[in-house]
């Protein structure tokens, strides 16, 4: 069922820009156009660009907010990735604030 | 012809005009029972050319697409019986399976059971946040009658409601509700200091609106406490129901609240995303049960606050109910909730 979803009508999650999009919906409530808008706005690229994975691995690599591919010299991932995430979005992420907390690291 | 299908998943052949029939009778029972406005002429072709659609599999045009959140991604592998640990579970979603976000969930999936084993789930979701990506909620089913006997301390309110005993069904519920309202704060707590990004309650209002109400007034206290926490509720049923029957919620009465309601009160207790659930009548055709599932949350995304993620899956947002959902459904579901329906998510 989620294969289906994500084919059918999915943005593409971490392959494209899903996981920043929902992270909008998620943390401040924003409705699905706003969303997009918004990450599409701090992202610098174009609306059809969020769901495009050429243009979309290329812009992350960029900025280092992780991609689907974990080999040599992949983008920052998990709590890197989101904590370039948190300044990129302009929001807190829960487990990177967690994360500074107990290393005492501020960025 | 059209080959379609039975809300129970069997084939069934139609011609077009047949479908538009089915169509509009669904679309029809939605307006009388949801009083909700109904679809355009022009959605109606849509929906008929998406369900008429002869390829197997349907998707949205490059532009429409919407974001996924999901119910107990662990569970979908327990229940195949691969014997994968939930953190790499999680991980799959995210590599493999393009998610746009996570729920880490026990295989129980109550809240109740979930109690017993904080320190290990705290661990789970801990250890999964520093290796993944996407926003990742804790989920679990508010499932109050486990608070009820033989599963609980309550008195069950479907023993004393068939014996006239009114009052007593109200008392034992709006004491299931409290114990079930405690639990649900204490999972939150947990979950949030473990570093989830916040709680999916799903299947919300399973046990009527005395659950309804305990789910509400749990949010609320969450948020107060944590503002930033972000909170999805997903819905059991299209329609609350009234057990109790005349429990309120900031001065409305929940029993009877059809999916607009239920996401209004969502919002009005601090929650970021709603689900509305809309039940298949397997009597009913596809056509017939999608037409009355997207006419109902097309109007909920209409008048919601809040983002919009519809249920569609076994049994609900139109597709069969099948253990294993039949393609050809879920993808034109998929794709007339996104474009007909206006969701915000599924």
């Amino acid at each position: 069922m989620a294969i289906v979803h994500s084919q059918a009508s999915g943005m593409g999650g971490v392959r494209t820009a899903g996981d920043l999009v929902a992270r909008m919906q998620l943390a401040k409530s924003m409705r699905l156009n706003d969303a997009k808008k918004y990450v599409a706005d701090k992202l610098g690229v174009g609306l059809l660009d969020l769901t495009d994975e050429v243009v979309m691995r290329e812009v992350r690599e960029e900025l280092d907010i992780s991609t689907v591919y974990m080999g040599y010299g992949a983008a920052s991932r998990g709590i890197e990735a989101k904590a370039n995430i948190a300044k990129l979005l302009d929001i807190e992420i829960n487990c990177v604030e967690k994360f500074k907390n107990k290393t005492g690291m501020k960025f | 012809m059209v080959l379609t299908r039975m809300g129970d998943g069997a084939f069934v052949e139609m011609t077009e005009s047949e479908v538009r029939k089915e169509v509009e009778a669904g679309v029809e029972e939605a307006v009388k029972k949801a009083k909700c406005p109904p679809l355009t002429e022009d959605d109606i072709k849509r929906l008929i050319e998406i369900i008429c659609e002869p390829r197997k599999f349907v998707s949205v045009e490059r532009g429409n697409e919407l974001v996924l959140t999901y119910d107990s991604q662990p569970l979908k592998f327990t229940r195949l019986g691969l014997p994968i640990a939930m953190p790499q579970i999680l991980q799959t979603y995210e590599r493999g399976l393009m998610a746009d976000t996570l729920e880490m969930a026990y295989v129980h999936y109550s809240a109740k059971p979930v109690k017993m084993i904080f320190p290990e789930e705290q661990y789970v979701v801990a250890e999964t946040l520093l290796t993944t990506t996407p926003a990742l909620l804790y989920g679990v089913m508010p499932n109050m009658p486990m608070y009820t006997k033989p599963d609980g301390p309550c008195e069950n309110a479907s023993e004393l409601l068939p014996k006239g005993l009114i009052k007593e069904a109200q008392e034992a519920q709006l004491e299931a509700a409290d114990l079930l309202e405690r639990d649900l704060l204490l999972l939150g707590e947990a979950m949030y200091e473990a570093g989830a990004d916040g709680l999916d309650l799903d299947t919300t209002a399973a046990g009527g609106d005395a659950e309804f109400y305990a789910c509400l007034r749990a949010i609320e206290k969450l948020k107060e406490r944590y503002p930033n926490m972000s909170i999805e509720v997903g819905m059991a049923g299209e329609f609350v129901l009234g057990f109790h029957g005349s429990l309120e919620y900031k001065g409305e009465r929940l029993a009877g609240m059809y999916p607009h309601d239920q996401c209004r009160m969502i919002a009005k207790a601090g929650g970021n995303i709603a689900g509305p659930a809309i039940n298949t009548n397997t009597r009913k055709s596809f056509p017939w049960n999608l037409a009355r599932a997207v006419t109902m949350c097309k109007y909920a995304a209409e008048v919601s606050p809040i983002p919009v993620h519809a249920n569609v899956g076994m049994g609900v947002g139109g597709v069969p109910m099948q253990i294993t959902p039949p393609i050809d459904c879920v993808s034109r579901a998929s794709t007339a909730m996104a474009e007909i329906g206006k969701m915000d998510g599924l």
